[in-house]
């Protein structure tokens, strides 16, 4: 299908009433990744069934004997939901074939950075190199949040965890974060992007475009923790609209191999802006971290020019 | 034990592994999740084979890891698909955390060991390390002493699988079964396609009335769900013995959840599992000329432990010769000696015990070296003992 029509979602009036992650589960307030799992199952046109990585998403709305789960739900562990899925699918196809089964249902992945990034990029490679139909969805919350804010492979460069704390050898983390988009793409996958939960219509739309595909698609969606982040829970989505509009979160797609950035971010803020409003930065606007914030500055540098590069080849 | 039979069969020359495949595409399966290990390698080749010759009727996924392997499975099983898969050793290992979402899940499936040693030092050839690893992770654990006993026990294993909606391991030793040819008596696709059917309805990811399954369970409820495993488990005995009965039905074959050989009028029984059991069963007769009253008894079923179905046959025996393949480190005894010594408590019954470990990393074990053990056993000696056996004489 084209990158034009059918899946843009352009309104709120567009988007189907119908909910399929029930109010009332145990959420912090201000959590971004549920904002980032409820927006993606309105954008579905049709019911999925999901599978769900161990992590805060399923900790909260799981916890027997109720469900906030409105559609097909199933957590098995923490670094296989991408093998799980595969198997569902596979299932699916199988059960078809036999005449027991009437329709393929969608299959969606919720899995955080660390079961995307870490643990789980084994299975989500197995997936991708075997072509299930599966829409895996990375909420990405930079640490391993519901153990206690410790650091993972997406966790940026810089920024303070329990396990990479600032101090007088440390910056905080000393790695930067690990392009797991790029990993995605070599494996010739028909669709990928990233998307903010601040950014609704984006990150609707693109999950309507990953939904139709006939084959493994990826999206990378940037959803803050008020909690591991340390900000005030009700600027949940201005942090993430701040990490877009300071170029340190891009938006973009790569369909069918080509790259597109589809928030074209001109007159990038200064990082400061971003940084400022978090807790886990606040140590790289000391004069003492000024290296380390330079340092991060430059990655984000690098990692705008190196995305608009490849959108204009 | 042999009886009559209504369906005809067609006599092959295979190994335990082709046995094994073809089991599994007989019983029309849906899924087939699985990565390459020796010795369990030729079941993957060979579903490949009928894949990709139109002679499988389900999807074959080619994993990553045998941790994926039991993933896609269990994935397979909550869409409510027939699943199967094989693995060995390491294999198995890498999959331990999966086997027990896999019965906590209550998920029916059915898996083929080949039992293989367990690295260090790397060995790929036979003993029971692998499966004793997993032996408490609420599996159905079965034991094959031949290629057609595991082609039989795979295709029984679906049913009684889909019956107590718990997984089901068929165990076959490594090389030993796997890659030795033997006549296999097969029976026709239809009449194994009739015996399995269709898996019964349950509850899956495709009800129209969306489903949660492997919830977080508090300290509140957890111990329930485990409550209800076990007692899915304790009743598990009824379930397999009459799928035995009706598979008896059309393949004359029965097994049972003990096989003895001379046990009940022995003084000395060698209690085992697996392939060697063929090994000692023909040193019996032998030293039963020489006036050595021994048996042997082979474990069919080692998971529900077939508890009454043993004391009953060992009950006149003074001394158990209790031989395993794996080893207990730091332990009162090794796995399966524990066992039957837990067995014998229940009932307030007290034997001497040998509690041996032999054949580790496929050592060999030879009808001398049976003759030499139940002669070692045969004399006066102290209640308990335990020891590696390596073969040749005893002092």
């Amino acid at each position: 299908m084209s990158s034009s029509g059918g899946p843009q979602v352009r309104s709120l009036f567009e988007i189907e009433r119908k909910e399929r992650l029930a109010p009332g589960h145990r959420a912090c307030a201000g959590c971004g990744p549920m904002i980032a799992v409820r927006q993606i199952l309105q954008a579905a046109q049709e019911d999925p069934v999901v599978v769900n990585a161990t992590g805060c998403v399923e900790v909260v709305t799981s916890v027997y004997p109720q469900t906030a789960w409105l559609v097909p739900w199933a957590h098995v562990a923490f670094e296989n939901s991408a093998a799980v899925a595969s198997g569902v699918e596979a299932a699916m196809r199988a059960l078809k074939a036999k005449g027991e089964l009437e329709k393929e249902r969608p299959v969606i992945v919720f899995a955080g950075d660390g079961g995307t990034f870490d643990i789980g990029i084994q299975a989500l490679s197995g997936a991708l190199e075997r072509g299930h139909r599966m829409l895996y969805v990375c909420y990405d919350n930079e640490a391993y949040m519901n153990t206690g804010i410790q650091r993972s492979s997406a966790t940026p460069y810089g920024a303070w965890t329990t396990t990479s704390p600032f101090g007088k050898a440390w910056p905080g983390k000393r790695e930067r974060k690990k392009d797991i988009m790029g990993i995605v793409a070599a494996h010739g996958v028909p669709y990928a992007a990233t998307a903010s939960i601040s950014h609704w219509k984006d990150l609707m739309t693109k999950a309507r475009k990953a939904l139709s595909y006939d084959g493994p698609t990826f999206l990378h969606v940037y959803a803050p923790c008020n909690r591991g982040w340390r900000f005030d829970p009700s600027l949940t989505v201005e942090v993430a609209k701040r990490a877009v509009e300071t170029r340190f979160f891009p938006l973009y797609e790569i369909e069918g191999g080509k790259y597109r950035i589809t928030l074209p971010v001109t007159k990038p803020r200064p990082l400061e802006d971003f940084l400022s409003l978090q807790g886990r930065f606040r140590h790289l606007l000391l004069p003492e971290y000024k290296e380390a914030l330079e340092t991060l500055k430059r990655m984000v540098d690098e990692q705008w020019e190196r995305l608009s590069g490849m959108a204009r080849a | 034990m042999e009886v009559q039979r209504s369906t005809e069969v067609k006599k092959a020359f295979m190994t335990g592994d082709d046995a094994v495949a073809h089991a599994a595409r007989q019983s029309r399966v849906d899924l087939v999740a699985a990565y390459p290990i020796t010795p369990q390698t030729i079941i993957v080749e060979r579903i490949a084979d009928f894949a990709a010759n139109g002679e499988f009727g389900g999807e074959f996924v080619p994993v990553e890891s045998e941790h994926s392997a039991m993933s896609a499975c269990i994935g397979g099983a909550l869409a409510g698909a027939r699943v199967f898969t094989a693995t060995a050793s390491q294999g198995l290992a890498l999959m331990h955390e999966m086997l027990y979402a896999a019965s906590g899940l209550r998920l029916p499936m059915v898996m083929a060991v080949a039992n293989r040693a367990l690295n260090s030092p790397l060995n790929i050839h036979n003993d029971h390390s692998d499966i004793m690893g997993s032996r408490d992770s609420g599996w159905i654990l079965l034991f094959a002493e031949n290629a057609e006993e595991a082609y039989d026990r795979v295709i029984q294993a679906f049913r009684i699988s889909e019956a107590v909606n718990l997984p089901v391991a068929v165990n076959m030793d490594g090389f030993t079964l796997t890659h030795s040819a033997e006549v296999v008596r097969m029976l026709s696709d239809d009449a194994v396609g009739t015996f399995v059917g269709r898996p019964p309805r349950r509850s899956t990811m495709l009800d129209k009335v969306p489903k949660s399954f492997g919830m977080m369970s508090l300290p509140d409820t957890y111990q329930y769900f485990k409550d209800d495993q076990l007692r899915a488990m304790d009743g598990s005995p009824a379930a397999i013995s009459s799928v035995e009965r009706e598979y008896a039905g059309i393949s004359g074959r029965n097994y049972g959840p003990v096989k003895s050989l001379h046990a009940e009028d022995a003084d000395v029984v060698m209690v085992m599992l697996g392939s060697y059991a063929g090994t000692a069963r023909a040193a019996v007769e032998p030293l039963r000329a020489e006036g050595l009253k021994v048996g042997v008894l082979s474990l069919g079923w080692y998971r529900p432990f077939p508890s009454g179905e043993l004391l009953r046959a060992v009950e006149r025996a003074s001394t158990l010769v209790v031989m395993d393949r794996s080893v207990s480190h730091g332990a009162p005894m090794h796995p399966l000696a524990s066992d039957v010594a837990a067995a014998l408590y229940r009932a307030g019954a007290r034997k001497r015990i040998l509690s041996v470990v032999y054949g580790l990393g496929g050592r060999w074990f030879t009808e001398d070296d049976a003759r030499a053990l139940f002669r070692y056993a045969s004399k006066p000696g102290p209640d308990f003992e335990s020891f590696f056996y390596y073969g040749g004489e005893m002092r």
